[in-house]
């Protein structure tokens, strides 16, 4: 085996030009295909709960999705960084597609994206200096997103779903762990640190 | 269990104080707890997927200015102790029906550390 060495920016510059090279599947995934008797389960009331959460779960991925226009149009980021949060953008935007057609099906309303301003204002992305700055606050949510999705696992009603929720965590902690490694911030101490 | 003798259970545990930490709680640990599992959807100043936890502590429920909360929420009478919070956070839907927040923390301990910070920030 080959080691290379690399200073420490070298190794982030370089991992986050291979995460931009990752090829981008364009097309929300069908989450919940052939799964009809969710739908049904939903229109007895049985799952109302769980199509609750999967709205609550779609009011983070809008956040998310304009969290990360902020940082791209904050004139913050160097490019192949603005690569890579576009890149992770694009798989919110997958997330959200994915779960509205999702609490369609089941027979629920899709919660509606606010403004780009009403995001900005909650995030404070007037505080936003530099591009440190952008992406410890895209770190800092995709943290908290993972633990959510985490944590919600046991609500949900049906295993689907809880799978569901399992996968958009996946793809949260794999942002959180490039935005971590960019920021040149320590991986977690111990093991099962997500979600904990 | 039958829903009655759930209802009656959490009402016995709400008079007899059913959390032993919650008044040790510690707020410097409660803020780091806050930070990874509730960051997601809450901000102290902010309304974001879930309410403003701003002078939370000792406000009625569902009564965060200009969140959209469910119709559970709006209509319930609690106000929030630490006694009220013990109980819905660790199972949010069983103290309140029908409300739509999916998430819970079972431990005693970082449920008494949370509300000392949520009491701190409301301070």
């Amino acid at each position: 085996m080959t080691i290379i060495k690399q200073s420490p920016i070298q190794s982030r510059r370089s991992f986050l030009g291979n995460s931009a090279r990752i090829t981008l599947s364009a097309t929300a995934i069908a989450l919940l295909a052939g799964r009809e008797s969710l739908a049904q389960a939903y229109a007895t009331g049985s799952t109302s709960q769980d199509v609750d959460i999967l709205n609550v779960a779609l009011g983070l991925e809008h956040e998310a999705i304009n969290a990360y226009q902020l940082g791209a149009q904050s004139g913050l980021l160097q490019k192949a960084v603005l690569d890579v949060a576009v890149r992770f953008q694009s798989d919110h935007k997958a997330h959200r597609d994915a779960l509205a057609a999702t609490i369609r099906k089941l027979g629920g309303m899709p919660v509606a994206e606010k403004k780009l301003d009403d995001y900005a204002m909650a995030l404070k992305a007037d505080t936003l200096k530099n591009q440190t700055d952008v992406l410890a606050l895209a770190a800092r949510l995709e943290l908290g997103a993972t633990n959510a999705y985490i944590g919600v696992i046991p609500s949900f009603k049906d295993a689907a779903l809880a799978k569901v929720a399992a996968r958009l965590a996946a793809d949260e902690t794999m942002h959180w762990t490039i935005l971590n490694n960019a920021l040149g911030r320590s991986l977690p101490a111990n093991a099962l640190s997500f979600g904990a | 269990m039958s829903k009655r003798l759930l209802s009656a259970l959490v009402a016995i545990l709400a008079a007899a104080g059913a959390s032993p930490a919650a008044s040790s709680g510690d707020a410097t640990r409660g803020r780091m707890l806050y930070e990874s599992r509730c960051i997601a959807c809450h901000s102290i100043d902010a309304n974001r997927t879930g309410p403003a936890h701003a002078r939370l502590y000792g406000r009625k429920a569902g009564s965060a200015p200009g969140y959209g909360y469910s119709d559970a929420l709006r209509k319930s009478t609690i106000v929030w102790d630490e006694k009220a919070l013990d109980l819905w956070l660790a199972d949010p839907e069983r103290l309140i029906p029908g409300q739509r927040m999916g998430y819970s923390v079972r431990d005693a301990a970082e449920r008494a550390d949370l509300i000392a910070y949520l009491r701190r920030m409301s301070e």
